[in-house]
């Protein structure tokens, strides 16, 4: 019987990146002062503050945590409504296939990319600094991260379209405003509407943080409470404002499932 | 020239459904409007504006040239390994969790609350983990890897289970029909399938880790956090200005990097 042979692929160049991926983590974790045995024997303070958090937390507290909680979600709410506001026209200026005008779409890329790379909270506390302490900071650092987000996602999504239907229309003598009403709007709406859903996820966790920095909503009455060192308070609000999060993800999800 | 018309579906009960949706929204939308305050802006906006811009065209150069502890260049390398270690902590675990997540290895019911596992896991903040981790470990990088490696299982788990669910099944039912067991199937069979878009999810997991990991060290746990909000707070606008340049230029560079790595993958 003949015998099959499988000449062995060379392993030279995949073992040097395992090499320098191996490397890099070790490097990192070294560097960083990563320790894992520190780590496992010291884990009996952490269930200490898990204990004082949680068994049992200060459930009388609740009443006092509605309010805040919900301007967490009107943050979330208003913060993602602007922001993909402005994402969809800007979006489509940057997609590079419906106007093609290189002059307009880099600049506007290089915007949207910046803005993506500078964390909401650290957006938040600028504002903080400009606005002053409140929810409105964070509902305009919000609608910022919001707008780079949306944008890019949208307009990768315009750049992707069917173009058969844009060409149909242009050989029909339509304009670039009914090319935009009739053929790459319609395309996009459901994913459109299901990134400013995720926008509004990540708005509502990213809301009930930004009190920390004292851009309002539940953050800040989490800063404050461990200012104090009221642990069973903050096992509390972390409880609350999880279920509060873990319900829209879930209802959201489910709306982003059936949309496209 | 003939007109051509056609003539539109319509139907009642959707008609009404899609009102109710938008009312239920713009309630929504307008009820947010009514909580937002707006006080105003500070009488002493416009001057912290221009010191902002002023900071921006003077960045403090001498702290981004600090090699010592106190530096820029530490911190950022700091938030750097912070992110990487954080990575590779939650790519290990994710998988277990992604098994325990898909539907085509561990059966529906079993799926379902691995699924609902995972999203818990990644709905819970990664401020308050690295609090808590805090406590564990002190403040310093450690509790922010940690924090990090714990939080994006969340987000890994979900993507790798998805990764999972559209693989092709057919090598896992040969391996099984040749009488391979559970681990031959998962390292010689579902693992090798999926590699290349766990690697590729992992990378994305990481850009966004480099987000993450430079808002950590507002509680303390390491990273270019801590001197950023420090400089935010003090208002010594140089100082937050060059520490903003260099993160946003530090973010680009590796997004750019890990976005190439993660066309030549898929």
């Amino acid at each position: 019987m003949e015998k099959i042979t499988v000449p062995k692929p060379r392993r030279l160049r995949r073992n040097l990146t395992i090499l320098t991926v191996t490397l890099l983590i070790v490097g990192s974790a070294w560097f960083a002062g990563f320790n894992l045995f520190e780590v496992i024997g010291n884990l009996y303070k952490g269930s200490r503050l898990l204990g004082r958090m949680f068994f049992p937390p200060d459930i009388s507290y609740v009443p006092r945590i509605i309010s805040p909680m919900l301007e967490t979600i009107q943050m979330a709410l208003v913060g993602t409504f602007i922001g993909a506001l402005v994402a969809l026209p800007t979006a489509v200026l940057a997609a590079n296939n419906f106007i093609k005008t290189k002059w307009l779409h880099v600049p506007l890329r290089f915007i949207l990319n910046i803005l993506r790379t500078i964390p909401a909270m650290v957006l938040a506390s600028l504002f903080v600094a400009v606005f002053g302490l409140g929810a409105f900071s964070g509902v305009v650092a919000l609608a910022i991260f919001t707008f780079g987000l949306i944008s890019k996602l949208t307009f990768e999504s315009i750049e992707a379209i069917d173009y058969g239907q844009v060409e149909a229309l242009m050989s029909l003598g339509a304009n670039k405003m009914n090319v935009l009403r009739y053929a790459i709007i319609p395309q996009i709406l459901p994913q459109y509407t299901s990134y400013t859903i995720y926008g509004f996820e990540v708005n509502i966790r990213a809301a009930a943080v930004l009190g920390w920095v004292g851009a309002g909503g539940i953050g800040q009455t989490l800063e404050y409470n461990l200012a104090w060192r009221n642990f069973d308070r903050v096992g509390t609000i972390i409880i609350f404002s999880f279920a509060i999060v873990l319900i829209i993800d879930l209802v959201s999800s489910a709306i982003r499932k059936r949309l496209v | 020239m003939e007109k051509i018309l056609v003539k539109k579906e319509r139907n009642p009960l959707k008609t009404t459904l899609h009102t109710i949706y938008y009312l239920i929204v713009f309630g929504l939308i307008f009820w947010g409007f009514g909580g937002i305050e707006y006080k105003g802006i500070m009488q002493t906006a416009a001057s912290s504006i221009n010191a902002l811009l002023d900071g921006f065209i003077n960045p403090d150069l001498a702290y981004a040239t600090n090699t010592t502890i106190d530096g820029l260049p530490y911190a950022i390398l700091e938030t750097i390994a912070i992110a990487i270690s954080g990575t590779f902590v939650s790519a290990i675990i994710s998988i277990p969790f992604a098994l325990l997540a898909s539907q085509n290895i561990v059966g529906q019911k079993v799926s379902k609350v691995g699924k609902l596992i995972v999203t818990m896991i990644r709905t819970f903040p990664e401020l308050i983990l690295a609090l808590i981790f805090i406590s564990v470990v002190g403040p310093g990088a450690p509790a922010g890897i940690l924090a990090l490696g714990i939080h994006s299982i969340g987000m890994l788990a979900k993507l790798f289970s998805e990764a999972i669910e559209s693989m092709d099944m057919g090598v896992k039912e040969a391996l099984e029909s040749c009488g391979g067991n559970y681990f031959e199937v998962l390292f010689r069979a579902v693992l090798p399938q999926v590699s290349p878009e766990l690697i590729s999810y992992t990378l994305y997991r990481f850009e966004i880790n480099m987000r993450a990991a430079s808002t950590l060290g507002l509680v303390g746990a390491g990273g270019i956090g801590a001197p950023l909000i420090f400089a935010i707070r003090t208002r010594s606008w140089e100082r937050a200005a060059i520490i903003i340049i260099v993160l946003v230029v530090t973010v680009t560079i590796i997004d750019q990097i890990s976005g190439r790595i993660r066309k030549k993958l898929v």
